[in-house]
């Protein structure tokens, strides 16, 4: 499986420096060696969801505990999250990483993550919620830093979206 | 059997622990009977009460968490239980008052008026303790059990239909969140 397995190692390097404790996720092809790091990792708190809206909740009792939390999911996954985003993230103001790796997008040869590629920015922007990208592994750790940095001083949700760039490694 | 009467039976117990409610009725009545800043009422985001408790009882394992649900806010997030059930905080209390009805927007029906058994599906998804009460005293007893015991525990508590006149309450939404941080960040450094 051409997941790079380096370029997620510095992804969760760089949650890790921003003194990340808790990670939520539901496990999908790009988020493997993602999701295997955090449970290798005792100092990181794993939470395997049955849905990713879960991770909303979770995320805001772990704000309110001190502990500073990311969610790893799919785009899929942030579509099946809305109610949970906008009413409660959004209507309480509750900081929220969201690692959202982009299917669907350029390159994608799964038919059934296109429809999901052509409206995550579309609704990233209707719903207000500020995204970047993580596309280049020399711009990952400040990114992740700058957008856990925003998400907590703007009390909001903030995304970033993981491409096939820097994910997946076959051309 | 009436929501009311069993908050009321335990509310001097919930000033050591941590409060997660749903929205609606639920909310409504806990705080009328006293508002305490380590209550938090989810006002909106059905099926996300269990889920923050969860998340609150991971990062703070030594405190007693306990989240009144509801049947309807529950059966929006089935999934909850088999995630609470997968890591089991110990000191994690779940109660789901079952009225079998979405009351506040008027009274329909749930599942759990034709057949559907949350306990049955908290105990089918893991949870280790689980437990059906009818009487305000097998209420009190089983919340004040569980609150001591070291065991995740889901309490379904039957009650009635029957809710107060109004919803909103005078405390913001904001206010109670901020409040209800700062409450914790302070038991931290306290």
């Amino acid at each position: 499986m051409p997941v790079s397995a380096t370029n997620s190692k510095v992804i969760y390097d760089a949650l890790k420096e921003c003194d990340i404790h808790l990670v939520s996720a539901l496990p999908e092809t790009w988020l493997v060696h993602l999701i295997r790091l955090a449970d290798d990792d005792p100092e990181m708190i794993l939470v395997r969801l049955a849905k990713e809206e879960e991770g909303v909740g979770i995320s805001a009792g772990a704000h309110f505990a001190g502990v500073r939390s990311a969610m790893l999911m799919q785009n899929h996954g942030f579509l099946a999250s809305i109610n949970g985003i906008v009413s409660f993230s959004h209507l309480y103001k509750i900081p929220l990483l969201m690692l959202i790796s982009y299917r669907g997008s350029l390159g994608e040869r799964d038919p059934w993550q296109t429809q999901g590629g052509n409206v995550t920015e579309p609704l990233l922007q209707a719903l207000r919620i500020p995204y970047f990208f993580l596309d280049a592994i020399d711009t990952v750790k400040k990114r992740i830093r700058q957008a856990q940095t925003l998400a907590e001083s703007s009390l909001q949700p903030v995304a970033l979206l993981l491409t096939r760039d820097l994910m997946w490694e076959e051309l | 059997m009436l929501r009311l009467d069993c908050l009321r039976s335990v509310y001097p117990e919930l000033e050591n622990c941590l409060v997660v409610t749903i929205m609606g009725a639920v909310a409504a009545e806990l705080h009328s009977l006293g508002h305490r800043p380590n209550f938090f009422y989810l006002q909106h985001a059905m099926g996300l009460a269990s889920s923050t408790g969860l998340g609150l009882a991971l990062c703070l394992p030594e405190q007693t968490v306990l989240v009144f649900d509801g049947d309807g806010s529950l059966l929006m997030n089935l999934g909850s239980l088999s995630t609470m059930a997968r890591y089991r905080p110990r000191k994690l209390v779940h109660v789901v008052f079952d009225n079998e009805s979405l009351l506040s927007v008027g009274g329909f029906p749930t599942a759990t008026s034709t057949g559907t058994d949350l306990e049955g599906i908290a105990r089918s998804s893991g949870i280790p303790r689980v437990a059906t009460v009818r009487s305000v005293e097998s209420f009190k007893t089983a919340v004040s059990d569980a609150m001591r015991g070291n065991e995740l525990t889901t309490i379904v508590a039957k009650v009635e239909a029957k809710g107060p006149t109004a919803y909103v309450t005078d405390l913001s939404l904001l206010e109670n969140r901020f409040q209800f941080r700062r409450h914790i960040q302070s038991l931290k450094t306290s």
